[in-house]
């Protein structure tokens, strides 16, 4: 393959990065592998001992798992809607942040449905789901709508790999296994014209199915609160309501990712200010859509005062409750993001990076607020002896679980980092543009057309 | 009368015995449920001469029946399997709760847990203390499954494992239930409980499991009131209305039109027409089986029912009575 003078730098300097670990990496890697493994420590206990020893009980019976679930599928939104638009769109910008938007896709699509395997009473019967599987049942939808949409974004990750696998096959690694999986990965492309054409038009496509499931994948996961009958569930928004929150919080996982990869893999002539300013203003965007939708929700069960609705308010606005977790997800959530990113003196990189944390942290806030106190509010009087029953406290389990599905999610980032370049080496717009290629072949057979008609013209006149 | 009208004749009285005995089983209070005791019937008409004899099935038909065979009515054992997804042919249960009646005993819980094998602090059957508004006086309130006609916890169970049956049961298959706990989210009764610890099911026992008993249950699933199918068949009323001692609770059959509670049996319609019987939370549009009848004309007053309660048992009501 023949490489332009740029792609042959960017080769040269992540090639030899993704053969070695510095040190920083390392003492990041024994965290992650130590919270891991507590995590692993923490499931057995669970297994053996069952589900008491979470802070789950039959009023409160999805906690800090069903929580993590939503989140880590709410995150996953960066790749698909944020790369898939950016690449429809044709954005110039797009290059750097792309393929680090679609792996946070791949890797929190397939870390989220494991919370939702904690949650199960019977693990041992995951197959059931499959044998009486029944379509009427919101989990069968969000199954369908998980496998079909992680498949996809497994195919739009793999797609805008192969142009740098078939680079990747012949750089010269130390560890020889490497050339032969990128050989294979490669599947043969050696940017003919036509494989170009099939590839742009494969990568289109996928990037445009890609934004349909993954607005579906979270609206499925919304009905499956908002087709119940509970106070704070039973609403007719929530589904957009959470497809607005997974975006913002996705675009806010993204920004805090190129920050991380942008200091610790040095890529600061790569990912540069423009990209963090103008990922800032779409989450200025997506923080203002999600500050509306939360205070359309809460005014229209607030004015409307049904018992259970005011109920669950009260819990949400009393102080010895809910209420500064509220107000850190509903109020600092939404304005902190907004005031540092709407003024031009506040915006830099790491303010950026700072709001997009605040957004994250109480987006994941949010979505504790959604399961737990509505839970803890049922229709009928929680009359009941055991203090566990009535007010739910995740346990230390639930927490090592917690964190354990974080640093899953940072080991496994850090292994596709040291597999795949973050920042691709081979852009798309770069590669042979068949349609460009055609046009100038077909304007030469016309220029060759008339000029031979010419001559013939010429010859006529000579022989005349 | 020729011999051929007088076998004509006698088999149409014998027919009728047979009615009758049917009928009589039906309206004396504890065998009214009982599918079974229609076997008396067979004993009555037990002649030699006879070959058929004709009877009429809960369902209202009449069927020819050879006289040495058994009734082909529904059997005495629990279901089990697939039969266990089928409702009693005919049937359509009901139960009414006077709640004038209740005087917060306790015993329907501790009745229930006991046929269920249920472990102290399980539930099915649950007496609230409930204060409408502020000009009434509290009233308990006891509470099972409500074996909704319209039930939002089958809607959205993944696999099937609880269900709607043809007499009205909703019942939970604990060997095919994964643990996911969507029913108990989506329930807004709040009448399913999880078995969270694992201890409490390691124990096996001989008796072959069948959703009508709901016995022995399994860690990890989820567990409810099943309306005791398993006691209907055999002609009893379920473990809370029969342990109950104020009679406050009543079972029985809308086919049928009559409810017991053991001491007295009443026609349904009449009753709930009579007493204004409702349905609690009807807006919901999940058409319970259960129905009350407000407490109006109390054999107690509400206080009594805290006699019996230990001053940390109170605390449970607190919120209802701090409000009095």
């Amino acid at each position: 393959m023949k490489l332009e003078q740029r792609s042959l730098k960017a080769l040269n300097a992540f090639a030899p990065q993704m053969e070695s670990v510095s040190k920083t990496g390392l003492f990041g890697l024994a965290i992650v592998i130590f919270l891991i493994i507590l995590g692993v420590y923490a499931l057995v206990i669970q297994i053996v001992k069952g589900h008491i020893v979470t802070g789950m009980r039959d009023n409160v019976v999805w906690g800090l798992y069903i929580a993590n679930f939503i989140f880590f599928i709410g995150i996953s939104y960066a790749g698909a809607l944020i790369s898939g638009i950016l690449h429809l769109l044709r954005v110039k910008w797009r290059a750097p942040v792309i393929r680090i938007a679609e792996s946070i896709t791949v890797i929190s699509t397939l870390i989220g449905p494991t919370y939702i395997l904690l949650c199960m009473g019977r693990l041992d019967r995951l197959h059931y789901l499959v044998i009486f599987g029944r379509i009427q049942s919101p989990i069968t939808w969000d199954i369908l709508a998980i496998t079909t949409y992680l498949v996809g974004s497994i195919i739009l990750l793999y797609l805008a790999m192969i142009r740098d696998f078939a680079v990747l096959k012949d750089y010269p690694f130390k560890n020889n296994w490497r050339n032969k999986i990128y050989k294979f990965l490669a599947a043969g492309f050696i940017d003919t014209t036509k494989q170009n054409r099939f590839l742009n038009r494969s990568l289109d496509i996928m990037s445009a199915l890609i934004i349909p499931l993954a607005i579906l994948v979270h609206s499925v996961l919304a009905w499956i609160f908002g087709m119940t009958l509970r106070p704070g569930w039973h609403s007719t928004i929530f589904a957009p309501y959470f497809v607005v929150a997974a975006v913002y919080s996705g675009t806010g996982v993204l920004i805090i990712a190129l920050w991380i990869f942008r200091k610790f893999y040095h890529l600061e002539s790569y990912i540069t200010k423009i990209h963090f300013n103008y990922l800032g203003i779409i989450l200025l965007v997506l923080g203002a859509l999600y500050g509306y939708f939360t205070f359309s929700e809460y005014l229209t069960s607030w004015y409307g005062s049904e018992t259970w609705d005011m109920e669950l308010l009260s819990k949400l606005f009393s102080a010895n409750e809910y209420w500064w977790w509220f107000f850190f997800a509903a109020f600092i959530g939404v304005i902190v993001p907004i005031v540092i990113i709407i003024v031009p003196k506040f915006r830099n990189i790491n303010s950026i990076t700072f709001a997009s944390l605040i957004a994250v942290l109480a987006l994941w806030v949010k979505r504790y607020l959604i399961i737990i106190p509505t839970l803890e509010t049922p229709l009928l009087p929680l009359q009941d002896m055991r203090a566990e029953y009535i007010h739910y406290t995740p346990t230390i389990i639930e927490w090592l679980l917690t964190f354990a599905g974080i640093a899953m999610f940072c080991l496994l980032f850090f292994l596709f980092s040291k597999f795949v370049p973050l920042i691709p080496i081979v852009r798309e717009d770069e590669s042979k543009n068949y349609a460009q290629l055609r046009k100038t072949v077909i304007e030469r057979n016309i220029k060759r057309k008339i000029m031979e008609a010419k001559k013939k013209e010429a010859k006529k006149i000579e022989n005349l | 009368m020729t011999k051929n009208e007088k076998n004509k004749e006698s088999s149409r009285r014998k027919f009728l015995k047979s009615g009758l005995a049917i009928g009589a089983g039906t309206v004396i209070g504890g065998g009214l449920l009982s599918s079974c005791s229609a076997t008396s019937a067979q004993d009555i008409t037990n002649e030699k001469n006879v070959e058929k004899i004709k009877l009429l099935t809960t369902d209202g038909k009449i069927v020819e029946v050879e006289k040495s065979k058994p009734c082909p009515i529904t059997p005495c054992e629990p279901a089990v399997g697939e039969d266990a997804r089928k409702g009693i042919p005919g049937r359509k249960f009901v139960m009414v709760i006077d709640l004038s009646k209740c005087a917060n005993a306790g015993k329907c819980t501790s009745g229930c847990q006991k046929g269920h094998n249920l472990q102290p602090d399980q539930e099915w059957m649950h007496v609230y203390l409930m204060k409408d508004h502020l000009y009434r006086d509290p009233y308990w309130f006891p509470k099972n499954c409500y074996h909704c006609d319209n039930p939002p916890c089958v809607k959205v169970c993944p696999v099937g494992a609880t269900y709607k049956r043809s007499d009205g049961c909703v019942l939970v298959d604990v060997e095919r239930c994964i643990g996911c706990k969507f029913c108990i989210s989506a329930c807004p009764y709040s009448a399913r409980i999880f078995n969270w610890r694992v201890s409490d099911y390691k124990v096996k026992t001989e008796e072959e499991y069948s959703p009508e008993t709901s016995v022995p249950s399994q860690q990890g699933t989820v567990s409810k009131c099943d309306f005791c199918p398993d006691r209907s068949r055999e002609g009893k009323l379920p473990y809370c209305a029969s342990s109950c001692p104020m009679g406050a609770i009543y079972f029985g059959d809308i086919n049928e039109d009559v409810i017991s509670n053991g001491d007295e049996t009443l026609r349904f319609k009449q009753t709930i027409e009579d007493k204004a019987g409702y349905r609690y939370l009807e807006e919901l549009g999940t058409k319970p089986s259960v129905y009350y009848l407000p407490p109006v004309d109390r054999m107690f007053p509400f206080k009594r029912g805290l006699k019996n309660l230990n001053d940390e048992q109170k605390l449970k009501y607190k919120n209802v009575l701090d409000k009095s």
